[in-house]
């Protein structure tokens, strides 16, 4: 039987996300993965940067490191080189693994290191009070784009696609079960697993962009997607400005310590 | 056989850094390519697979830096080296390995500077960024070799310091020691002792990750043992946990500043020369300590009692020791490479009695042994 309590620090309650956070709902389907592969404990280490998404390390039981804005990917690095047995999950944000983190996520999936990578995406920087992101759509309100964003957003799938990451997917907190299977796969994948996540972000991006209350910005991720395998059977125009959903790449290689172990022998 | 076991070896500092590395345990190398400390990442890139380490070439030296700390926290001794840009680059994570208590060398092989500055000679500019970097206080072990076999020497010290005291130290190299060439006698050398980080023994669940010992160094254990803690560059409790409560934050803060001042025995390294009835010290460091004590002999032929004062760990500043030896000393002169920066704080430690007289120079030149010497005379005296 699941109960998330047992992986959960529950000393370090309650937690400092704002109500009707999706955080939550990524933080419960990871936990479920994590049951469901039958993983201990002790084999796992959660990795985090900076911000909202990465605070989600220090509340659970596991090995937990929180670390410098944008620089998770490089610390799990290290970590994954030196111990290869240990699962390692990587939880950042949109700000800190796009933006200032952006060149280890693309080096990171290049390498193919054994790594999962959660990207919590809610188009917002919302410790720091509100401002855009690399993610932000445009014409979207922020405290530092008070007219709408005019930049144009990354696509991290296709961007970690691109850079050669071996597993790339994208979930939605309107489907933790769907997400659940995504992290299990991105898991399972023996390279660098990339996943992105729609979050969404009420207090700032929400209330800024008059989106309703949390459970309308839910329910607007499913508005906002089409899965990927049936997106073959639609016509472009009905996937015209929806983002795709579900694996969107898999190609196994060798993850990098296998390659290091060989190449340097 | 390679050099490894020959008695005798030709060694570059570079390389002499590199294999001490090796020697001391270092099992994790991760840098990015820069002159003039290249010659370590690349000897580390041959060594370390054969000894069963790792090498990365990382994506910049931000990131070096924060995977040699994730490959410390797993349990391996790691280590990078990089010069003044990438030093820079690399201060938020010093801060990070002081704040989490995570063991790491960081080498710095000094160009001139600022900014790209002269990419392959040399200079001793970053020595206050060696103490100030990284923004916060925290505490900081710089120490500086001046031959090939002293970077030996020091890269094993600069591992056992950082495993005895859970610290990220800092090897200040010049590029003269660096790039420079000597016949170095490995049979002290290869001997040296090697510390490495207390582990806990109780069961876990009991270990509280950053409970400080009598040290006020708390016991480490890698991840993946068992014993499952958080780590964060917050301000924490004892238990790694975030914390704003100003009496933890003040209780931590004010431990890691201290944890150089309680452990000083072993950590405080200099050198002195004809200090005792010397009338005129000269305070200088790295490869400038080298032409130092040339200028000190020729100043003794000539009758006057010069004495060389030559810190080996520039941080902890080693300021009682200092203040002693130039007690009797009528005049003291900083010789480094660089504007002054270690200039003010001999003139802080010997008090103001004395006006602290330099010879300076950040050019892209080292300082010659004559140059030393007209100051000793008296005939080109700067004061700071």
């Amino acid at each position: 039987m699941f109960d998330f309590r047992e992986y959960l620090r529950m000393e370090m309650f309650p937690h400092m996300l704002c109500p009707g956070c999706g955080h939550g709902i990524v933080l419960g389907a990871l936990l479920r993965a994590i049951h469901s592969l039958k993983l201990t404990k002790d084999e796992i280490v959660v990795v985090s940067g900076i911000g909202c998404s990465s605070r989600l390390a220090g509340y659970v039981d596991f090995n937990t490191l929180h670390t410098t804005h944008g620089r998770p990917l490089a610390f799990a690095t290290g970590i994954k080189l030196a111990r290869p047995e240990l699962t390692v999950i990587v939880i950042t944000g949109d700000g800190d693994g796009l933006s200032i983190g952006g060149n280890h996520l693309i080096h990171a999936a290049r390498r193919n290191v054994g790594l999962t990578c959660l990207l919590l995406n809610n188009q917002i920087y919302g410790m720091t009070g509100g401002q855009f992101a690399p993610t932000t759509q445009i014409g979207r309100v922020s405290t530092t784009s008070p007219k709408g964003q005019y930049e144009t957003p990354f696509d991290s799938c296709k961007l970690a696609e691109a850079a050669g990451a071996s597993f790339v997917a994208r979930g939605i907190t309107y489907e933790p079960s769907a997400l659940e299977k995504l992290i299990v796969a991105a898991i399972e994948n023996k390279g660098f697993s990339f996943l992105e996540v729609a979050s969404d972000c009420p207090e700032f991006f929400g209330r800024f962009n008059k989106l309703g209350n949390p459970a309308d910005q839910i329910l607007m991720q499913k508005q906002n997607v089409v899965d990927v395998e049936a997106a073959a059977a639609l016509p472009a125009e009905r996937l015209r400005g929806k983002m795709l959903t579900g694996i969107l790449h898999h190609e196994p290689r060798p993850e990098y310590g296998a390659v290091y172990a060989e190449s340097v022998a | 056989m390679g050099a490894a076991t020959k008695t005798v070896q030709l060694l570059q500092g570079n390389a002499a850094c590199a294999r001490a590395a090796l020697a001391a345990g270092c099992r994790f190398y991760a840098g990015y390519p820069i002159s003039p400390s290249s010659e370590i990442a690349e000897v580390m890139a041959r060594l370390l697979p054969p000894a069963g380490g790792k090498f990365i070439q990382m994506e910049d030296e931000i990131a070096s830096l924060g995977a040699v700390i994730g490959a410390s926290l797993a349990g391996v001794k790691g280590m990078t080296a990089t010069s003044g840009p990438g030093f820079s680059l690399m201060q938020e994570h010093i801060g990070y390995a002081c704040y989490a208590e995570v063991p790491c060398v960081i080498v710095n092989v000094m160009r001139g500077g600022p900014s790209t500055g002269l990419p392959t000679l040399p200079a001793q500019g970053d020595v206050m960024q060696a103490r100030w970097g990284t923004h916060g206080d925290h505490p900081a072990i710089a120490l500086c070799p001046s031959t090939p076999a002293e970077v030996y020497e020091l890269t094993v010290l600069a591992f056992n310091l950082s495993e005895r005291l859970r610290t990220p130290v800092i090897l200040l190299m010049d590029e003269v020691v660096a790039h420079m060439y000597e016949k170095v006698d490995m049979r002290r050398l290869a001997n040296l002792p090697v510390e490495n980080r207390a582990r806990p023994t109780c069961e876990p669940g009991k270990h509280a990750a950053f409970t400080p010992g009598a040290d006020g160094v708390p016991v480490m254990a890698p991840f993946g043992d068992g014993y499952r803690y958080h780590v964060t560059g917050l301000a924490h409790d004892d238990r790694g946990y975030p914390t704003q409560d100003p009496k933890l934050v003040a209780a931590t803060n004010r431990r890691l500043q201290e944890k150089t001042v309680r452990n000083r025995e072993g950590l405080m390294r200099y050198e002195l020369l004809d200090t005792e009835d010397a009338e005129v010290i000269v305070f200088a460091y790295g490869i400038v300590a080298a032409a130092a004590r040339r200028a000190v002999r020729e100043a003794r032929k000539q009758g006057i009692r010069a004495g060389l004062f030559r810190p080996i760990t520039l941080w902890p500043f080693p300021g009682e020791e200092l203040a002693a030896a130039c007690a009797g000393a009528s005049r003291v002169i900083v010789a480094e490479m660089n504007l002054g920066q270690m200039s003010g704080e001999v003139q802080r430690v010997i008090g103001r009695s004395k006006d602290v007289e330099s010879c300076l120079k950040a050019d892209g030149e080292a300082i010659s042994p004559e140059e030393i010497l007209l100051a000793i005379e008296g005939k080109e005296v700067r004061h700071v």
